[in-house]
């Protein structure tokens, strides 16, 4: 979807604030919704794209309103709904709903945390077949513009670039986030010149890899020679 | 809200007390309903903020630094090279190593969100995950880096990755110069996050003690 949290390119958005010995969690209330989005996850429910898109559907006054964890708040509150753990009349109350089913036992007990962040969810699956893209094609972007969930940003549509690498064959985020499957396709680093991306103010020899899936690639007619 | 908003929104100091209220509430519910094990949630939150955060990464790049054969398998490999020091998981799981060199200057962004590279270098801080950053990295890097403190020579050429997929990338810093004599462990403590997100240089050795001032 073209949300504001496709930000690549954009002004006015102020200077950037580093701070010095920044904390990890800057409130516990930080710490918590950063654990609960963790465990929460661990039910099965949705998936990491089904995470991200949910954040990507908060208005986007409220999106540049809000601090990091509160988007991820708001987004496990919506998703928790939308898949029946939780009522909008249980967050209101704060109780569980007396016709809720009994209690259920943890998806992620507390001794499962340490295998759960060092195994992670690879998202790689086997390869079929071969890619259609080899290092060193020419390939241009798809000019696309979905209203659900996608990874090829803005900036980057309808843009020249050559494959840099083959990452191998990776979940697909476009369906994955609305469950209509992993459609796992091969993915690419593709690096675009800096010029090609924002014309001539940009330095001649400076550039952007960006990850894409290969439906989001079609061949370069007018760079074709390199092959 | 806050009694100071800036201009992102995303560097909040003095949360409202009702998002903490709001956030315990949820808590004792999911609790309640047995979805959630309070004490995971301590393990979670102690994890990454004493068990894992950029002294991992330090300790891959203090390696590369010293071992030219690690080197090669961790800009070949780099999943397979940090696993090799025990750093792997969530958010880690695929991972791709670019080196700075005198030439070239590497940075690491996510403009869709905050994808960062958990295992080797914690949660983000939040200037990463902040619009200002996310938006003006790809268009601007050298302006931006000249803003986090960092002049690169004009001839240096600027690769910034975005982070768009599964893939989380680390940037291996320059060495910096005089450190010949130091130890992999010593080496270790001049790599800092940021020189790791390519927005600085690692930190340069402090002067021998013996030196005339």
């Amino acid at each position: 979807m073209n949300g504001v949290h496709d930000m690549g390119g954009m002004h006015g958005m102020g200077p950037i604030q580093p701070e010095h010995d920044e904390p990890v969690f800057h409130a516990h209330w930080e710490g918590r919704v950063f654990a609960m989005v963790r465990a929460m996850g661990a039910w099965g429910k949705w998936n990491i794209d089904a995470s991200r898109h949910q954040r990507e559907l908060i208005p986007p006054a409220e999106y540049l309103r809000m601090s990091y964890y509160e988007k991820w708040l708001a987004g496990l509150l919506e998703l928790m709904v939308k898949n029946g753990l939780l009522t909008r009349a249980e967050i209101a109350t704060g109780r569980a709903s007396p016709t809720a089913p009994p209690k259920a036992q943890p998806a992620l007990p507390a001794e499962k945390v340490a295998p759960f962040t060092a195994k992670g969810s690879p998202a790689n699956r086997a390869t079929r077949g071969a890619p259609l893209f080899r290092q060193g094609d020419a390939i241009r972007t798809r000019n696309i513009n979905p209203v659900g969930h996608t990874r090829l940003p803005r900036y980057a549509r309808a843009k020249r670039g050559v494959i840099d690498r083959v990452h191998g064959t990776f979940v697909f985020p476009d369906t994955n986030a609305s469950f209509q499957g992993e459609n796992p396709q091969p993915l690419y680093s593709v690096r675009f010149g800096a010029r090609e991306l924002w014309g001539e103010q940009a330095a001649d020899r400076d550039c952007v890899y960006i990850d894409l899936w290969e439906s989001y690639l079609e061949h370069c007619d007018a760079n074709n020679n390199t092959s | 809200m806050s009694d100071h908003d800036h201009d992102d929104g995303d560097h909040q100091q003095a949360p409202p007390s009702d998002l903490a209220l709001r956030v315990a509430a949820l808590e004792s519910l999911l609790v309640e309903k047995g979805l959630v094990d309070p004490a995971a949630l301590d393990a979670l939150v102690d994890t990454y903020e004493h068990r894992i955060g950029p002294r991992n990464g330090a300790k891959v790049v203090a390696r590369a630094w010293v071992d030219p054969a690690y080197k090669t398998r961790l800009l070949n490999d780099a999943t397979a090279a940090i696993a090799e020091l025990g750093f792997g998981g969530l958010q880690g799981e695929h991972m791709v190593a670019v080196e700075n060199t005198p030439q070239v200057h590497n940075l690491v962004v996510c403009t869709l969100c905050s994808c960062y590279p958990l295992p080797i270098l914690g949660l983000p801080p939040v200037w990463y995950k902040s619009a200002p950053y996310r938006s003006r990295a790809v268009l601007d890097p050298r302006g931006v880096l000249e803003e986090l403190g960092l002049t690169l020579a004009p001839e240096t050429e600027i690769r910034v990755w975005d982070s768009t997929a599964e893939i989380r990338y680390l940037v291996v810093p320059e060495r910096p110069a005089g450190t010949e004599h130091l130890s992999e462990d010593q080496l270790a403590e001049l790599v800092t996050r940021d020189s790791m997100i390519g927005a600085a240089r690692a930190t340069p050795p402090k002067p021998k003690p013996k030196d005339p001032a």
